[in-house]
């Protein structure tokens, strides 16, 4: 009894400490301050002081997991405070040090502005310190807390708060979009006050966040179960109306303004190119970190072929050249995919990173400059246009990047069933008995190439007809890492976790625009989380189990009895 | 004879074969044509060939990381070139501080050390700490697993370096003890000081790295594990140990690389390690990765071919400015080892299993 007591002390004192280097590290990398100027909760908190005493409220919540197994849930709750004061005490002694000693020699981040944030309001080194304490103990507390709730109650709680902080991010965005819309005025000026949510609107979305969560929770009313129970004619009727209805708002989606029009369309063409890498890797399991230099390849060729500027060749208009520029991109991944073919895994991984590296280091060469432009890029590449209608802003190209998604949605999920789909995932799962099962190596390994190069080359293209001008800069290894992420966490080899991805990695840090600084390294951090943690990703690839040939028909039992018969 | 060649190798073989030999054919053409010319005297050749040299030697320590790790755990530790970039970047707020104390003019000796005990601390911490959070809950996952993660901390550090000592180039300071041709026995050497230094010390480091791992006790353990993991543990030796130890000397490594080559380039940025990463890399897979004398040999090659290279056989191709392809070369070589010769000119075949 002696020896656990002794060994959770000791753990306290860990999670404390990982608590309060992860509090340090937030800081100095300059979170806290960055975020600060941005309030969730109107004159109350930020997203600074959020990202500040996260660290605590997470420690806390895992120590209290931990000790909670072994210990009484007062012991469990001192650990929850104890963890939380200790990690405080880590950013106290920043901030005392901070202030006696000049630390941004060293430390940029360590500004006056920085240290006044961290003096939370207080006056006196003193005061400040306490009160740092004191919110860290309330904050380790609160998460001792969560982790001692049934989950049905944290969950939902945990939920109402996602909301609060998704809608006091949000703010901007529903002002730009709708804040001259008459409709909006009353609701806008209820919800948020000048810079975050009122108080009215945090209780009101919290409220909406914990019933939702506790309704999806319980049994009889959750949608998806009430669906499930319903005859097929009924169910093939529901999904034609949602898909119709999806339809239809995804139509009427750049109403909304230029704005969120412009988001989308950046989503829009990363979920291309992640509908193409996901073929790649996701389907065929060939780590592809070149795969930038398609989509450079693509927007390059409607860049050469269609400007009006320096480099002007022929003038065949957008419709004309974006073939071209999904043939070129597809025949690219033909060729760099022949050396490969004997490769397997993290070779493979390195020399298609190297083939982006050599293709860039070429694009900015003097050697090739006089053909494209070197750094400076190729520019005066016009809109396109069908008869008199331009696609001249963001609202318009949003129809040219919505029909890419659905077609090359389209093609998809149709090869994933496919022959060929089938035998991506054999090969994905063992090469070696893929080949022995009478799959053509050669064949299958160069379609997946070509596939995932044709839709990054038409993401490609699009691209380039958006912005009007292409650089090289535009084409690093960054972009192949940021598809790369958007599949992982959506889910590898999953068709909808490629939009969730998109959604979540590319459309937040243009919402949050301070987040832009941090992107790379908050997209680091969730690769090697997402590998730990769950490498499945949010929305999981459905394997289908199909009966093997031979094995009895489906009878076409209800789900239950298909769950006791494979128990 | 014929029938069974052909039956071994299929089209890509021949296709790849005919890429090969037209790229070598323009190596070869293109410095026949630069030798004909005789645009560069012999000095520009040998001063060429020692920055190579130096440079080499810089890739060859970095090298060593790579290959003691996947030696060990057939993982490529993406994030290696960030282990180096973490020592040498903290050492500089060191150097910085003894520059301004007047301590690297007055004992510059004893200042270069300090600033490696500095950069190989750090580089060493982070080795650990990557090894411990990244890659040990991982072991035994599917091979693409660890490299995904390898990848996300390589860039978390570099972004993390970045926004912690930020964003800007930074200038190591001079070492006035350095400057100019190297001068020994009563005259001078057709080497710069600095250059000399960085290859004695890289070859002292790479003397020391070979006796421990052939010739001591905690090197036959590494050895040992390297060969069979389970077999290793049931004898009594502490495989997560020796996989720590592995990293921590990579990481050694690392660092001391980082000052030499911050005594050659003498600027540091956050991003600074990741293409030396990469090249370091080819040169560990060039001399056969898992194989310590092969990660130095391949060091020097890479080192001295990227330097001679562009000069030798760029220019006489035509192409202007050719300094500029001189990354390019290296990651074609890259290409072409892992192509040709993935085992590397000295690895030993590994078998599918082990690799």
């Amino acid at each position: 009894m002696d020896k656990e007591q002794k060994f959770t002390w000791a753990e306290i004192l860990k999670y404390g400490a990982i608590g309060g280097v992860v509090a340090l590290f937030v800081i100095l990398v300059g979170m806290v301050e960055g975020f600060n100027e941005r309030f969730i909760i109107s004159e109350t908190v930020t997203l600074g002081q959020i990202t500040l005493f996260a660290a605590a409220f997470l420690l806390a919540y895992f120590a209290t997991q931990s000790a909670r197994a072994i210990k009484s849930t007062g012991f469990a709750l001192l650990t929850s405070v104890l963890v939380g004061v200790i990690s405080g005490l880590f950013v106290a002694g920043l901030l005392f040090l901070g202030t006696k000693v000049n630390l941004r020699d060293i430390f940029l981040n360590v500004s006056p502005v920085l240290l006044k944030i961290l003096h939370l309001g207080k006056e006196s080194m003193g005061a400040a310190i306490a009160a740092n304490l004191i919110i860290s103990a309330l904050v380790g507390l609160a998460g001792g807390l969560f982790a001692l709730m049934p989950k049905r109650w944290s969950s939902a709680l945990l939920t109402g708060l996602a909301y609060v902080l998704l809608l006091g991010i949000m703010q901007e965005l529903l002002t730009i979009t709708f804040g001259n819309k008459a409709f909006y005025k009353p609701i806008g000026k209820f919800i948020y006050a000048k810079k975050g949510l009122s108080w009215a609107g945090t209780l009101l979305f919290l409220a909406i966040g914990v019933l939702y969560q506790m309704w999806k929770g319980s049994d009889k009313l959750h949608p998806g179960k009430k669906i499930a129970t319903m005859s097929r004619q009924q169910q093939m009727g529901i999904r034609i109306a949602s898909f119709a209805l999806g339809l239809i708002v995804l139509l009427l989606l750049p109403r909304l303004g230029t704005y969120p029009s412009e988001i989308l369309t950046t989503v829009g063409i990363y979920i291309i190119m992640g509908l193409g890498l996901n073929i790649v890797v996701g389907y065929a399991g060939l780590l592809d970190l070149g795969y930038v230099a398609f989509f450079a390849i693509g927007a390059y060729t409607v860049g050469i072929l269609n400007t009006t500027g320096k480099f002007a060749t022929t003038e065949w208009g957008f419709w004309a050249a974006l073939p071209v520029a999904v043939f070129l991109a597809m025949m690219a991944g033909v060729i760099l995919g022949i050396p490969v073919l004997k490769m397997r895994g993290d070779y493979l991984a390195i020399v298609t990173l190297g083939f982006g590296e050599i293709i860039r280091v070429l694009v900015l060469s003097d050697w090739l400059k006089p053909f494209i432009g070197g750094a400076q890029g190729i520019l005066q590449i016009p809109k396109p246009h069908i008869g008199s209608y331009v696609f001249k802003g963001p609202q318009q190209m949003y129809y040219i990047v919505l029909g890419g998604i659905l077609l090359v949605g389209y093609v998809a999920w149709r090869l994933r069933d496919a022959r060929v789909g089938r035998a991506w995932k054999a090969l994905r799962e063992d090469e070696d008995v893929a080949e022995a099962m009478g799959i053509h190596l050669v064949s299958t390994k160069l379609m997946a190439f070509a596939t995932g190069a044709a839709f990054a080359g038409l993401a490609g293209a699009i691209f380039a007809a958006k912005l009007g001008s292409i650089f090289p800069h535009s084409f690093n290894l960054i972009v192949s890492i940021n598809v790369l992420s958007l599949i992982i966490v959506g889910g590898i080899g999953s068709l909808p976790g490629v939009v969730v991805g998109a959604l979540i990695l590319v459309g937040m840090p243009e919402l949050l625009r301070e987040f832009a600084d941090y992107r790379m390294l908050f997209y680091g951090a969730l690769l090697v989380v997402m590998m730990l943690v769950m490498p499945e990703g949010f929305v999981p690839e459905k394997t289908h189990a199909r009966p093997a040939e031979g094995a009895p028909p489906d009878t076409g039992g209800t789900p239950d009895a298909a769950a006791q018969e494979a128990i | 004879m014929l029938n069974k060649f052909l039956r071994k190798h299929d089209t890509t073989d021949f296709v790849m074969w005919l890429i090969g030999l037209g790229l070598l054919f323009a190596v070869l053409y293109g410095s026949y044509r630069t030798l004909a010319v005789g645009k560069y005297d012999a000095g520009v050749w040998r001063d060429l060939l020692i920055f190579g040299l130096a440079q080499g030697s810089v890739y060859a320590l970095i090298a060593l990381g790579y290959t003691l790790v996947y030696g060990i755990l057939f993982m490529i530790n993406f994030a290696h070139g960030e282990v180096f970039t973490g020592g040498v970047f903290t050492a500089y707020f060191v150097a910085i501080a003894m520059d301004k104390a007047g301590f690297i003019d007055d004992h510059w000796v004893l200042a270069l050390l300090i600033l490696m005990v500095v950069a190989m601390s750090f580089s060493i911490l982070i080795a650990i700490l990557l090894e411990r959070i990244a890659y040990r809950p991982l072991r035994g996952a599917p091979r693409l697993v660890p490299l995904i993660t390898a990848i996300g901390a390589s860039f978390f550090l570099q972004y993390a370096y970045r926004g912690i000592y930020g964003s800007g180039v930074k200038t190591y300071p001079d070492f006035p003890a350095l400057d100019g041709k190297l001068h020994l026995f009563g005259s001078e050497w057709p080497i710069l000081t600095t250059q000399a230094l960085v290859i004695v010390v890289a070859g002292l480091m790479m003397v020391f790295l070979y006796w421990y791992v052939q010739k001591t006790k905690a090197g036959k353990a590494m050895r040992a594990v390297a060969e069979d993991k389970e077999a290793a543990a049931l004898m009594g030796i502490d495989v997560d140990r020796v996989i720590v130890s592995t990293f921590a000397l990579g990481g050694a490594m690392a660092g001391v690389a980082g000052i030499l080559y911050a005594l050659l380039f003498k600027q540091v940025n956050a991003f600074m390690g990741f293409i030396p990463g990469i090249k370091a890399f080819t040169a560990a897979v060039l001399g056969g990765i898992g194989n310590v004398p092969g990660a130095m040999l391949g060091g020097l090659f890479l080192g001295i071919f990227e330097s001679i290279g562009p000069s030798l056989f760029l220019d006489g191709l035509g192409i202007p400015s050719p300094y500029q392809l001189k990354d390019a070369i290296a990651f074609t070589m890259l290409v072409l080892v892992l192509i040709f010769r993935p085992t590397g000119i000295m690895g030993e075949r590994l078998s599918e299993k082990k690799a």
